[in-house]
């Protein structure tokens, strides 16, 4: 089993805590100068996403967790799984609805997606930071408008509903920053 | 590892020229003081026994020691001052780099900037307003200054006793006051908690300006003198700056047999704990043997003050290389 001592600890380290495999944010050595020197670590917890405080006894260790990222491409999904694939070993991995969360709306067969794996089991999905999707209906809006002002909302084709300008289209395919949810622009064909 | 950016210093030239301009004031209070500069070793062939301070170790080879002699660098010139003090020089200071290993962070450096000084006929209070006057020449404002001893302290805030409170109390303590991952936490003794609760939930709470702290437990004297009373304490106190820990300081411990017993113990704790045996100054007992006039000294942060002037988060802001870079 591998550990690290707090001397190795510092941002993005992947520690397992009460049972969850976990990310440092932050390190803070906290130390008197005549007393006992402490590790004040702020966590994230990857299964959860939740922030929390941690102080450790310097030169404590913790358990190492076999998290990693990959880049793998979304497949489709069977109903109950999201299907992704390693496009260099055809390596296939199914991540579920936990894993995929948020995520999901902003998936496309063959895009790819930022997979995170705790012992070879994807534990949280990322969609790219941009995806071209598909408007599948919205308002047809007022003839002549542009500007882009004011909006209107729209239904794309992975069921993501995304403010967009009222010139642009059913049938069109817009840019979307899937951090923000917010439309960037045409397609360029 | 390497980046091709790394030859240059983290400090601004503005910080190196506000570093030798806070060394400059410091020579000129000293002077006007009439307390005497002086430069001891860096490199000696005791060390500290503290259990909670570790020294770094180098070896001289050559003329002299032909086999080889290890030498420690100092984590303070105190041993070599008060060897001073006891041949009578009167009061002292002294501005040099210590070295302490295992120390790395936002507030911690393993090599770093101390200034360190010796009152004869002083005892600590005496030599807090020392300190004060000294803080006072350098800071570019005042700022207001409040002393409290550590019992009240911790009465007051976390409402304990922390000269009689026991490990489970302090325990528990820390659990209501919300600090996360006390159950894995194994600390091995009653000191250990104090220092986490004053480190986790008092120094936060000391607010802006000076706070001296005085009047430590016993159990924590270090190289102070304890003054008997119900219950004994440490006649040993802390200067926060902004809630960071600035200084330390003593009212002395002279007696030579009550140092030996100190080290001693400092040195079961330490082969208990697997830690490293440092050889014990044997010349620093002489000297108390010889007699130390009574005095009160203090070491201070040199870094951590410049931080403080310059409102700087991280101590790499006040050093030209720090570690990394070193």
């Amino acid at each position: 089993m591998a550990t690290y001592s707090t001397s190795e600890f510092k941002g993005g380290l992947k520690i397992m805590l009460d049972g969850d495999p976990c990310s440092i944010i932050e390190n803070e050595f906290v130390k008197p100068g005549k007393g006992q020197a402490f590790s004040r670590v702020k966590i994230r917890n990857l299964k959860t996403g939740r922030m929390i405080e941690r102080t450790f006894k310097s030169s404590d260790s913790v358990e190492a967790a076999d998290v990693m990222e990959i880049q793998l491409q979304y497949l489709y999904n069977d109903g109950e799984f999201w299907c992704f694939m390693d496009p260099d070993s055809f390596e296939q991995h199914n991540a579920d609805a936990k894993a995929v969360g948020d995520s999901e709306k902003w998936l496309k067969d063959q895009d790819m997606c930022t997979i995170t794996l705790w012992n070879g089991t994807p534990l949280s999905v990322e969609a790219p930071n941009f995806v071209i999707l598909t408007i599948e209906e919205t308002d047809p809006g007022l003839k002549g408008d542009t500007s882009g002002g004011g909006g209107k909302p729209a239904t794309l084709e992975t069921g993501a509903v995304v403010r967009v300008p009222l010139f642009v289209q059913t049938g069109e395919a817009i840019k979307v920053d899937t951090r923000t949810g917010q439309y960037v622009s045409r397609a360029k064909d | 590892m390497i980046h091709e950016e790394d030859w240059r210093p983290t400090a601004s030239h503005d910080l190196l020229r506000a570093r030798a301009d806070l060394l400059a004031k410091i020579r000129d209070f000293f002077r006007s003081a009439g307390i005497l500069e002086v430069d001891t070793p860096a490199c000696s062939a005791a060390a500290a026994t503290d259990p909670a301070i570790e020294s770094l170790a180098t070896a001289y080879t050559g003329p002299g020691a032909p086999a080889g002699k290890p030498l420690y660098l100092h984590t303070s010139p105190e041993f070599a001052m008060k060897r001073l003090l006891a041949s009578g020089v009167g009061p002292i200071y002294q501005i040099c780099k210590v070295f302490r290993d295992g120390e790395a962070g936002r507030l911690h450096n393993p090599e770093f900037t101390l200034l360190e000084w010796y009152r004869p006929g002083y005892d600590h209070h005496r030599l807090m307003d020392e300190v004060e006057a000294l803080i006072y020449a350098v800071l570019p404002e005042p700022c207001p200054v409040r002393r409290v001893s550590y019992g009240r302290l911790f009465e007051d805030l976390l409402a304990i006793n922390p000269h009689l409170a026991g490990p489970e109390e302090l325990r528990r303590v820390a659990v209501n006051q919300g600090i996360q991952g006390i159950s894995a936490l194994g600390l091995p003794d009653r000191d250990a908690w104090l220092d986490l609760l004053m480190s986790h939930c008092i120094e936060p709470k000391l607010g802006s300006g000076m706070c001296f702290v005085y009047d430590y437990p016993a159990s924590q004297a270090s190289l102070a003198r304890i003054r008997q009373g119900d219950p004994p304490v440490a006649e040993r106190f802390e200067l926060y700056l902004n809630g960071v820990e600035l200084a330390n300081g003593f009212h002395e411990l002279g007696d030579h047999e009550e140092q030996r017993l100190r080290f001693k113990a400092d040195l079961e704790r330490r082969r208990e704990e697997g830690q490293m045996i440092p050889p014990v100054d044997d010349r620093f007992l002489n000297a108390l043997e010889a007699g130390l006039p009574d005095s009160s000294g203090v070491a201070l942060g040199i870094d951590r003050l410049l931080m403080c002037i310059a409102g700087a988060a991280h101590i790499s802001e006040v050093l030209a290389f720090p570690l990394e870079r070193a």
